[in-house]
């Protein structure tokens, strides 16, 4: 839509094909053939759209509808289930799963600051510092990608084994003994703790970070570097009033990219923690495929789908960066 | 502030305009479009709805036996007997190489509640799933039949399954006298622990697993309900066979406290193994066939009945509707109950064999196979075990829901 709109504001006025009323008054004008060709042109832009609008349809727009309708049924699996507006569901789903709600959002906005804290930097080398070994690096950051995420994520299941090197040297340093006291992990392991759940959504969501914040430091140019030390900055505020701010569209976007689909997330939660660090996710999964109550793991989804949508915008909001993203 | 401060003054006006009388205005027309667009949205959501599942009668279906020699099986993972080097299959090899006809054997069931998953959409249907023949546990198995997802078995094609079936097996009150189903194997669930992470000590009852303080955090339990739940009723000296909401509440509410002071790490499927033998967990429920074959990679596992008895249940073979072979299925299964056959698998998966009269032919494999109570329990193995009381639909949701509470989700 909006595309569109631009497109007709940046074109000279009355220009045919203009999507306005003046336009087609001009075309009226038009011998037959040249206002055939306007209006074939006036349909490009929706042909174009046809196939992400049916994509969208079929993939989003149906399933969402469904599930809306699913929300506010009741019955069981064998009964049959039918649309009674029962909004009650909400309300009831909200009350017994809301310390896992809560968790859910907790874990994923530690692990996107995790993931800005470790990311930047290794972004920040990689565009500038890494010269030609740029493209190696960036190869690593995505190479754990070509293995599934199950994978990835068992494989800190044997990192973090109780019995294994890792636990050992940090008992043997007593770090376990500070974090115990924390409440980050318990007793002498870390597996089955949220220090271990936390571990395994960082790692999971770290290139989701990396990525879109490499694409926009990549594209500062390092004469603006340059100019700043010429008035006089110091590196660190070169930085500040230079480099950070252009780089904010990568911040908006990696810190997105990493919160959103951490929230949904329960394969991290399932493997890596225990029974007191399951997330939303786990709760909606076991909810349509253990309990068969679709309504209730059908209101969940659409809870955790508000709740995100929510702080989003609100974030959206105070990054003040509609336009950058 | 004014957050249009840096517009022009005409970009301004026309931002007005746009607002009052231009697209952004809220008009009659575009209230009532909305209106009928709500109405249109209110119809879709109520037109939705899932049909009643099941409850349409097995669905016969035209067998093509006689055409097509295959049979599509599904069943879980290392639940057959196979060759040292990975390759053949010598039962299933034997059938194939007597009868003609092939067996497509696919490893697909990890789980029941996930496998029911998995197939429901077309079952529900009315349609094929693909599969001849599944293996589904006893609780599952009850719930296709009370959904009218499964085929009745014709006994003509089951002469030795019908004689050899084992006296245990043969009436469980979800489907007496086996007209929709027979065992594949019979699972005995025990308590195993790793000696070295436990330091020597044994560990031989459900209360311990939830009590002693040096497991802290070390305990797995299983995420089949009727597995955890039974083995701690028994453990609470209350008899699975007539659990009710009140004995169920006490039992949940009991794990429920081991839960809330850390004391278990996990609810496990199969993966318990993993985590037992690399020593995460201490101590666990688990199934005792896994562990003749987790002990010959790790000695210090151990496992123990405990004295106030365990759960048995058992894994069934079953036809779903519209499969395409029905009676090279039946053949299948009939195969595997006559005795030396039924001796060859379980020697190889040591989970107790449902074919009465295999021990002659198990000595014949190996010697200590026939008195071993995990393969053919003996009359002490026989009076400790339990099973589980027969849900109704209502009784197992709302079951499944509290323990679903109960292990976190």
């Amino acid at each position: 839509m909006s595309g569109t709109a631009t497109a007709s504001v940046n074109r000279p006025p009355g220009s045919p094909g203009s999507p306005n009323g003046s336009g087609a008054a001009a075309s009226a004008s038009l011998p037959p053939e040249l206002a055939r060709a306007a209006r074939r042109r006036r349909l490009v832009p929706y042909l174009l759209l046809l196939a992400g609008v049916a994509w969208l349809l079929v993939f989003f727009v149906a399933p969402m509808v469904y599930q809306a309708s699913t929300s506010v049924q009741t019955g069981s699996l064998e009964a049959g289930f039918k649309v009674t507006w029962h909004f009650a569901t909400y309300w009831d789903a909200l009350h017994a799963y809301w310390p896992q709600f809560v968790r859910s959002l907790a874990y994923s906005a530690i692990a996107t600051v995790l993931c800005l804290a470790i990311g930047y930097p290794l972004a920040y080398t990689i565009a500038f510092r890494a010269g030609r070994w740029r493209n190696v690096v960036m190869m690593l950051v995505i190479a754990p990608f070509f293995t599934s995420f199950l994978i990835r994520t068992l494989a800190w299941e044997t990192i973090l084994a109780d019995q294994g090197p890792v636990v050992s040297f940090l008992n043997h340093v007593h770090v376990l003994d500070v974090t115990s006291w924390l409440g980050v992990t318990s007793g002498d392991r870390v597996m089955a703790t949220p220090l271990a759940v936390v571990c395994g959504l960082t790692y999971n969501f770290l290139p989701f970070m990396v990525l879109p914040l490499y694409t926009s430091l990549e594209r500062v140019d390092g004469r603006l570097h340059e100019a700043a030390g010429d008035l006089y900055a110091t590196p660190f505020t070169t930085f500040r009033k230079v480099t950070f701010p252009l780089s904010l569209p990568g911040v908006v976007a990696g810190t997105l990219l990493t919160f959103i689909p951490a929230s949904g997330d329960y394969i991290n939660a399932e493997l890596l923690g225990s029974t007191n660090q399951k997330m939303v996710g786990s709760v909606i999964q076991s909810q349509f495929l253990r309990v068969l109550d679709y309504p209730t793991a059908a209101a969940l989804s659409f809870i955790l789908m508000a709740v995100i949508l929510a702080i989003v915008t609100v974030y959206i909001r105070r990054a003040g960066t509609e336009e950058l993203v | 502030m004014d957050p249009y401060e840096t517009l022009s003054p005409p970009q301004r006006a026309a931002m007005v305009r746009s607002m009052t009388s231009g697209r952004g205005a809220l008009t009659r027309r575009s209230l009532l479009r909305a209106a009928g667009l709500g109405a249109i949205a209110t119809a879709g959501l109520t037109a939705c709805g899932i049909p009643a599942a099941g409850k349409q009668g097995a669905i016969a279906s035209t067998d093509h036996s006689a055409q097509e020699k295959v049979i599509d099986f599904s069943n879980w993972p290392e639940y057959i007997d196979v060759t040292d080097d990975g390759k053949h299959r010598p039962t299933l090899d034997a059938f194939t190489k007597r009868t003609g006809i092939k067996i497509v054997y696919t490893e697909d069931i990890n789980d029941n509640v996930e496998f029911f998953g998995k197939i429901k959409p077309q079952l529900a249907a009315g349609q094929d799933t693909g599969r001849d023949l599944m293996v589904l546990t006893d609780w599952l198995a009850a719930r296709m039949i009370r959904l009218g997802w499964v085929q009745e078995l014709n006994p003509a094609n089951l002469p030795h399954a019908f004689a050899n079936l084992a006296q245990r097996f043969r009436t469980p009150d979800w489907d007496p006298g086996r007209a929709y189903s027979y065992p594949w194997q019979g699972i005995a669930t025990c308590i195993a622990y790793n000696k070295k992470v436990t330091k020597g000590r044994t560990v031989d009852s459900v209360s311990q697993l939830l009590d002693d303080p040096s497991l802290k955090g070390k305990v797995a339990m299983l995420s089949e309900m009727r597995d955890t739940v039974g083995m701690t009723l028994l453990d609470m000296g209350k008899q699975p066979e007539d659990v009710d909401d009140t004995t169920f509440g006490e039992a949940v509410g009991r794990v429920q406290k081991a839960v809330d002071k850390g004391q278990i790490r996990k609810f496990t499927g199969n993966e318990y193994t993993d985590g037992l033998s690399k020593g995460d967990i201490g101590a666990c429920l688990a199934w005792a066939g896994d562990l003749v074959q987790l002990r010959l990679d790790n000695p210090d596992i151990e496992y123990v009945f405990p004295d106030a008895g365990f759960m048995f249940s058992s894994d069934n073979l079953m036809v779903p509707n519209k499969a395409r072979h029905k009676t090279n299925a039946e053949r299948l299964i009939d195969y595997y109950y006559e005795p030396p056959v039924a001796a060859q698998l379980s020697a190889y998966i040591n989970y107790v064999c449902p074919v009465a009269g295999v021990e002659p032919y198990l000595a014949r494999i190996d010697k200590s196979l026939a008195t071993n109570p995990l393969i053919v329990p003996d009359a002490a193995m026989d009076a400790k075990g339990h099973a589980f009381r027969s849900l109704s639909e209502t009784e197992d949701s709302r079951y499944e829901e509290r323990f679903s509470k109960l292990i976190g989700a």
